[in-house]
């Protein structure tokens, strides 16, 4: 595992996380939050899961990130004056953020290299979810669909009486 | 020297932490499903990061959770987003301090 790569990779998804939790501008926020999950998809690369990787890309880059410009798009007679920022959310968020740092630091038995491993195929993947996670494979469509469905009749127009 | 588990937990956590300030601190509905979003990923690159740390060779239960969690985070998404625009329908806004129709 790259040290380099490695540093590259968070200062770049850190940084555009942060631009995305923080930039006024609804547009901008939405782009960096993409370019957010290039990076974390880089992350799984680098640890190995390349699968995981590809669908986080398909998924947040891919469906997600346009789902909220769409939306973004959608709503934008609301973009007015700034909005007021809430000093006691960056307090929370500093505070747990110094616990958990505080806790990971304090376990010793975290600070272990990686171990060498044999690569994770997709088809042992395939295996696995057609075999141990069949069951939740198919819940999983259920919950999908339900959504799809869901999301559909949310957004329909009140005036037609369904 | 290359990264050991610490190093990916620490960015987890920072990510997590974002996440939180973004759903805590912005009054924009968009912007807290994008905090929740990044949440979800801070918490998928922990179970991704314990998989590869952990004793070899052993099942890949973390990426099999992660794969699962990111199917359950579209369509999260998804709903979440349809809400924002039947909600912007009705009340002309986005903003979620003034949905407060159910306030006592």
């Amino acid at each position: 595992m790259n040290s380099a790569a490695f540093a590259v990779i968070s200062i770049l998804t850190l940084a555009a996380a942060l631009a995305a939790a923080t930039l006024q501008k609804l547009m901008h926020a939405a782009l960096t939050f993409a370019v957010a999950f290039v990076g974390i998809a880089a992350f799984f690369f680098l640890l190995g899961a390349e699968f995981v990787g590809l669908v986080l890309v398909f998924v947040y880059v891919g469906a997600v990130a346009v789902l909220v410009v769409f939306t973004i798009l959608l709503t934008r007679r609301d973009v007015k004056k700034s909005e007021r920022f809430n000093w006691g959310g960056v307090f929370v968020a500093a505070a747990v953020f110094g616990g958990l740092i505080w806790s990971i630091f304090k376990t010793s038995a975290l600070a272990v290299a990686a171990p060498q491993i044999d690569s994770l195929t997709v088809k042992r993947i395939g295996d696995l979810l057609m075999s141990n996670y069949v069951w939740p494979l198919q819940c999983v469509g259920l919950v999908l669909t339900a959504a799809l469905i869901g999301a559909l009749i949310l957004v329909m127009n009140d005036s037609e009486e369904v | 020297m290359t990264p050991t588990l610490q190093l990916f937990l620490v960015v987890s956590a920072t990510l997590f932490s974002i996440g939180l300030l973004a759903v805590l601190s912005r009054r924009h509905a968009i912007f807290i499903l994008i905090g929740i979003e990044l949440m979800l990923a801070a918490a998928n690159l922990n179970f991704i990061a314990f998989w590869r740390f952990g004793p070899q060779p052993q099942p890949p239960t973390g990426v099999m959770i992660a794969i699962f969690a990111i199917a359950i985070a579209a369509a999260e998404a998804a709903v979440g987003l349809a809400m924002v625009i039947a909600v912007y329908r009705h009340y002309r806004t986005t903003n979620v301090d003034q949905l407060d129709q159910l306030k006592g």
